[in-house]
């Protein structure tokens, strides 16, 4: 697939995810024990073969530049093409901050020129899922379609999060009528997965025609004004999807980890998630340990107790402790006989002995990077 | 830019103490610690220690081990000056020839040296396992301007006789050596790790080359010559963990000595990373009946048995119901319900049928090496496949790529060998 770049935006300020996009872009989120959210979209890119991918990035992406470093990790340390960040800048026509999406990709339009591919896919770095864009492209092809847009119906959705969607209606022949984003009351469960290919020429057109009229969203300002006027189509995904758009959703989306089903298909079938490695020796586990239904990274030394978690890398888990329906991120510690119960700990958070920290199902108790409790 | 010092690891050993482990493999390709294979401690002390130059000499099956190294990037030794180089014998206008001894080797391999002209050479072997820093050892090295420094270790008295054997002073002056002595006068042992100032090292292994009653060996022909021909040997003194993991029952209690609760050799150092090529795979799963205690487990596994007291490598699945006890499993295999394994080391990607018992019984003298395999470690190679319901007793070996057919079809006793051909090319 050498015919297709890709670009994955990261995403504004968004502090939906409290404490976890407090210091970090949506898209360099910790995920699923040694992962980070972008992950997923820029694997499934190079899966797909892609082999030129921009990220244009805005809202604290030093932890963003930190992961992917030169790109190593995804094979995209390339001469030609690979992967390109691109920060706001200024310049004499004074661009700055990127408005919107739409305004993130106007200003990069000199990476859009340069490339010489003849589609490009679009998707968002905060959507965990594992797809191969092959046969989105081929169906893009087929359909002569202008804007092809990847779709799933969402029936194993909380209904309350559609809102946060953009939702689709679509003809007998998958031709988009209706494009509606974030409606307050979603006519469907049809929804758009923020996954979409379109033409190099014609996405450079579409993004000079809207920042001459002072629009920067590409949803808001180009799609959805443009649904009647280009050939939008949509094309079916059946497969696991989810966005991280709340912290409810990051919650019960790790959660959903420990289903044998879900990390197939999300780690096998499709193809591999690459990640930036960190050298941790495998797990230890001691004589107390006692773990089950958990994931556990490499790096921990468990001495505790540990139930339906999350453990990431170089976690500890000190004798007597309790752990029990909590995401646990790298360098973490917990010590001796604190309990835990539906907690999302940051990054190298220390809770110190005899501490009891309790959440809810539906509202998770989220303690801030480097705290010590 | 000139480097100051070079490495050179020798890697073409073939371990034959290690039975099947390396009938395919060269020893310092064995898988080691969960996730690693024994080159990566050479490989790693080089790049924590500031040599980024390194020579790898390769002779015996290094598939494995250059597919392992490939261009270095896991120890950041991609380098546009120097990095990591594969060294493998290779044919001269008239002459046809294998590294003959570990001089040899090197000696064959002087251009390499030669090109990158580096101030001294360090020679290391890679198959040990230690962490260490070698620019402590170059500065004693240079604070003592010597010729070759010699890194010792001391260890047992009864096991001295395996070693080759430094006598020095107590500031480390070595005033004489012998290899492998029946009676050794000192416990000082060589670790098989040289620094040579790169002119002696010429003007020895040319020497070495022209002396036809030359085993071409360093610690058995090139040491003692240098000191008996007056040169400045010194003993630079290691005290940390060192194992030459030479034999199957050596391998198998280096790796138990990582699942003690303080282990002697800690591989969590952040400041003294292993570094090793990563397995894509996500991190490890233990289920809802799984049980783990005293084990290292690596990522990509799922365990729903029990596993205690073992090494457990990435990418390895444990069914329901299996019970793992005292043993190694590499990567990549799968454990099917109902088995159960003690004292048994499990090759890559071989399958365990159901209901198998393997390391039970009484211990008996193996038939086919009682030399190799001599305690009551059961060995099963690697790409294997254990039919269900079968019994296998302690001190067995079987081979790597055994199908099911290849099985008697009663129970394998202790000691039994399950071979086939000669050379293991299946």
């Amino acid at each position: 697939m050498y015919n297709m770049m890709g670009i994955i935006l990261t995403g504004g300020k968004n502090n939906r995810l409290k404490e976890l996009s407090a210091e970090r872009s949506i898209s360099a989120v910790p995920f699923g024990g040694k992962y980070r959210a972008i992950d997923f979209a820029l694997s499934n890119m190079i899966n797909s073969g892609i082999r030129n991918v921009g990220i244009p990035t805005q809202y604290n992406f030093h932890s963003l530049m930190d992961h992917l470093g030169s790109g190593k990790e995804w094979d995209l340390d390339r001469k030609n093409d690979g992967l390109f960040i691109l920060p706001p800048y200024l310049s004499e026509y004074g661009t700055g901050w990127y408005k919107g999406n739409a305004d993130a990709m106007y200003s990069n339009l000199t990476f859009l020129n340069r490339s010489n591919e003849e589609f490009v896919l679009i998707n968002q770095g905060y959507a965990i899922y594992n797809m191969n864009y092959t046969d989105m492209l081929k169906q893009h092809v087929d359909k002569d379609a202008d804007i092809t847009i990847a779709c799933r119906y969402m029936k194993d959705f909380p209904r309350e999060y559609l809102c946060n969607l953009g939702i689709v209606e679509q003809d007998s022949d998958q031709r988009i009528t209706n494009l509606q984003e974030k409606p307050l009351n979603p006519k469907s469960d049809f929804a758009s997965m923020g996954v979409y290919i379109i033409k190099r020429k014609l996405l450079i057109s579409l993004l000079e025609d809207s920042a001459a009229h002072g629009y920067y969203e590409f949803v808001r300002d180009i799609l959805v004004k443009k649904v009647n006027e280009l050939r939008l189509y949509a094309y079916e995904f059946t497969g696991y999807w989810r966005p991280l758009c709340n912290i409810q959703l990051y919650y019960r989306t790790n959660m959903e980890l420990l289903n044998p089903s879900v990390r197939h298909e999300l780690f096998e079938k499709n193809g591999r998630i690459f990640t930036k490695v960190k050298d941790e020796p495998p797990a230890k586990y001691n004589d107390e340990a006692v773990v089950k239904n958990s994931i556990v990274a490499d790096g921990c030394i468990i001495e505790g107790h540990v139930e339906n978690s999350i453990l990431f890398r170089g976690v500890k888990v000190k004798r007597g402790a309790v752990i029990k329906n909590s995401i646990i991120m790298q360098d973490s510690v917990v010590c001796e006989n604190t309990f835990l119960d539906n907690c999302i700990l940051d990054k190298s958070v220390i809770i110190t002995a005899d501490k009891q920290l309790k959440g809810d199902k539906n509202w998770p108790l989220v303690v801030g990077k480097s705290v010590v409790v | 830019m000139v480097k100051e010092i070079i490495a050179l690891i020798l890697a073409g050993g073939a371990g034959s103490r290690l039975g099947v482990l390396t009938k395919l493999i060269a020893k310092p390709a064995v898988m080691y610690g969960g996730k690693y294979r024994i080159i990566d401690f050479s490989l790693s002390n080089c790049i924590n220690s500031g040599i980024d130059t390194v020579g790898v000499l390769t002779q015996y099956r290094p598939l494995q081990l250059n597919h392992h190294i490939g261009i270095g990037k896991p120890w950041d030794m991609d380098r546009m000056n120097g990095g990591v180089t594969i060294l493998s014998p290779f044919t001269k206008q008239l002459k046809r020839e294998w590294y003959s001894g570990t001089a040899d080797a090197v000696y064959q391999n002087m251009h390499y040296i030669e090109e990158q002209n580096p101030k001294y050479v360090i020679i290391l072997s890679g198959d040990h396992v230690y962490k260490m820093n070698y620019s402590m050892m170059l500065d004693f090295h240079k604070k003592n301007n010597a010729d070759v420094t010699i890194s010792a270790i001391e260890v047992p008295v009864e096991e001295a006789h395996r070693y080759g054997i430094i006598h020095a002073t107590d500031e480390g002056k070595i005033y004489g050596f012998e290899e492998k002595p029946p009676e050794p006068k000192s416990n000082l042992a060589s670790m098989g790790v040289y620094i040579f100032n790169l002119n002696v090292l010429k003007e020895c292994l040319i020497e070495d080359h022209h002396d036809d009653k030359s085993d071409h060996d360093f610690g058995k022909n090139v040491i003692p010559k240098l000191l008996k021909d007056g040169k400045n040997l010194w003993a630079y003194t290691f005290s940390g963990y060192w194992r030459d993991v030479g034999t199957i029952q050596a391998y198998y209690e280096s790796n138990m000595d990582l699942i003690t609760r303080v282990p002697q050799f800690n591989l969590f150092d952040p400041n003294w990373k292993i570094y090793t090529p990563n397995p894509i795979k996500p991190a490890h799963y233990i289920g809802e009946n799984g049980y783990v205690s005293r084990s290292i487990i690596a990522e990509g596994c799922m365990v729903f048995g029990n596993v205690r007291n073992s090494v457990i490598f990435s990418g390895v699945t444990i069914e329901e119901n299996a019970n793992i006890e005292n043993c190694i499993i590499m990567s990549n295999s799968t454990i099917k319900h109902g088995s159960y394994l003690n004292c048994t080391i499990v090759g890559e990607k071989t399958t365990i049928g159901s209901g198998v018992n393997s390391g039970v019984g009484e211990y008996a003298d193996n038939i086919f090496n009682s030399k190799i395999y001599q305690s009551k470690i059961t060995v099963i190679g690697s790409n294997t496949i254990v039919p269900d319901n079968i019994a296998i007793g302690c001190n067995v070996v079987i081979d790597n790529h055994i199908l099911p057919g290849d099985f008697p079809l009663t129970d394998i006793p202790s000691g039994y060998a399950l071979l086939k051909g000669s050379d293991g090319n299946v």
